[in-house]
């Protein structure tokens, strides 16, 4: 009898905590441009992660899965530059700030900004960056532009290169999120 | 009936549930996260177990990548100990020009032209086995190839174009053992349609072996030694025996190197090496390449 009383009560509560949003399926680019060379790459297999009742937010990235459209380019990101053996992922664990979960019943993409830790070559970072979050039938849209500088996570760029990639990267962050299982 | 001391203890019990969840909330979302995406893990391929396609004269487990096409340009001055008259060497020599095509991601092929016996070679290269990490992934990389080298020499005799023909059969194995140090064994077989002198073999066996040790992400130290089999051929030639070091600057692969032999396909310097290293029978030698992107992938 106790053990009945005890679902009756705690069930309809536990059903009630808001919904973890999830994908595997995010997708993240990033761009680099001089007068010299274009440097595109894209990755589209990022696991992401939203708390509606809290705002926390987390992605998790395989350096692996970036795709460049030179396969010399590629190996050059993972072996020269991001050290994929010995750094395999980048993630980012943060929460949006003066977030309420009010904002996503409100229509349309809503401006906020996140703060968290950004790990990228073994090197975590305190950033706050500009997004938009939605939330659209059962879907719930991330979206986020920002730069990042590969001197800020200690990725070496040999001088004879310099020229080739520009001081800081243009990245761009987008997830379609479903409720959690 | 709910007893109201019954219910207020479920109550407190639930807010400190929750509670504390939340207080960990920033690092459980992100490792529930990195434990929901851990399994969806494939198992990745090792990269760039050699910089080039060369380790120095033979040739690595690498191939160029789908649509890229690479220009290859060896090139092996004359002997060291041939004296000041020579400029030790660098009055003479030899060149190899290639071209190296990925139609795969795994299969290649190539041409090229040694100046050495006005050479014309071709080959076909396919990356059988691709060392991994992960699930079911594979310890080593194993490439498989196959070359043909026509020479084109006008020699006294009247020699038809099959007795020109020169092949070489070999298994690549490569192990990357950590990211500075790769290692691989090459067993060989070149078969030669046709022999000057009576007691030559037409099929001569090697195994070879060679090292990669980097110093820095864009400096390497190289090695490569083929031992022949005991023959004739073994008899009457030398192992060949490369030393070197690879510098890599963007899209171009810088070798410089000092071998005993002086061709730059299987075919002369496996079963036609002649140089003894503690003579100075020495060449000093570069390869460049320079990749090019054809195409999207």
């Amino acid at each position: 009898m106790n053990v009945l009383l005890m679902l009756l009560v705690v069930l309809p509560a536990w059903l009630a905590v808001p919904l973890k949003y999830t994908t595997r399926t995010a997708s993240i680019s990033f761009f680099s441009s001089t007068p010299l060379e274009d440097i595109d790459a894209h990755n589209r297999q990022v696991g992401a992660a939203f708390d509606a009742a809290t705002g926390q937010v987390a992605f998790t990235a395989a350096m692996r899965d970036f795709q460049f459209k030179r396969s010399l380019m590629q190996e050059h990101f993972n072996e020269n530059y991001m050290e994929s053996e010995r750094y395999p992922k980048a993630t980012f664990a943060g929460r949006v700030l003066s977030y309420t979960p009010e904002l996503l019943q409100q229509a349309g993409p809503q401006t906020v900004q996140v703060e968290g830790d950004l790990t990228l070559h073994g090197v975590t970072r305190r950033v706050r960056v500009p997004g938009t979050l939605e939330l659209r039938g059962t879907q719930l849209l991330m979206q986020s532009k920002f730069t990042v500088a590969p001197a800020d996570f200690k990725i070496e760029i040999p001088a004879l290169v310099r020229a080739h990639l520009a001081k800081t990267m243009e990245v761009t962050v987008e997830a379609a999120c479903g409720p959690a299982t | 009936m709910i007893r109201p001391f019954l219910f207020f203890r479920y109550l407190v019990l639930l807010l400190l549930l929750t509670g504390a969840t939340r207080a960990y909330c920033q690092n459980d979302l992100l490792s529930s996260l990195e434990r929901q995406t851990a399994d969806s893990l494939r198992p990745t391929y090792t990269t760039a177990t050699f910089k080039g396609t060369r380790v120095i004269n033979g040739q690595s487990v690498e191939t160029p990548g789908a649509h890229t096409l690479l220009f290859l340009i060896s090139h092996r001055f004359g002997q060291l100990n041939s004296g000041a008259y020579n400029f030790f060497g660098l009055d003479q020599a030899t060149i190899r020009l290639g071209l190296e095509y990925g139609l795969t991601d795994r299969l290649a092929v190539g041409v090229g032209r040694s100046s050495l016996e006005k050479t014309f070679d071709g080959f076909l290269k396919y990356k059988l086995l691709r060392q991994g990490s992960g699930p079911r992934a594979m310890p080593l990389s194993a490439t498989l190839l196959a070359t043909s080298a026509l020479s084109t020499l006008k020699f006294g005799d009247e020699r038809t174009g099959v007795r020109r023909l020169t092949y070489t059969y070999q298994v690549l194995l490569a192990r990357k053992i950590s990211p500075a140090l790769s290692v691989q064994l090459m067993p060989t077989l070149i078969h030669r349609n046709f022999v000057a002198t009576s007691n030559a073999q037409n099929d001569v066996y090697a195994v070879g072996v060679a090292a990669r040790q980097k110093l820095t992400k864009r400096f390497a130290l190289t090695g490569e030694y083929y031992y022949l089999l005991p023959g004739t051929t073994a008899d009457q030639f030398r192992n060949s025996l490369a030393l070197g070091f690879d510098i890599e600057t963007g899209g171009h692969v810088f070798q410089l190197h000092v071998t005993n032999s002086q061709g730059m396909i299987e075919k002369f310097f496996v079963p036609q090496t002649t140089g003894r290293w503690w003579q100075g029978d020495l060449y000093f030698g570069f390869n460049v390449s320079r990749a090019f992107t054809l195409g999207g992938r």
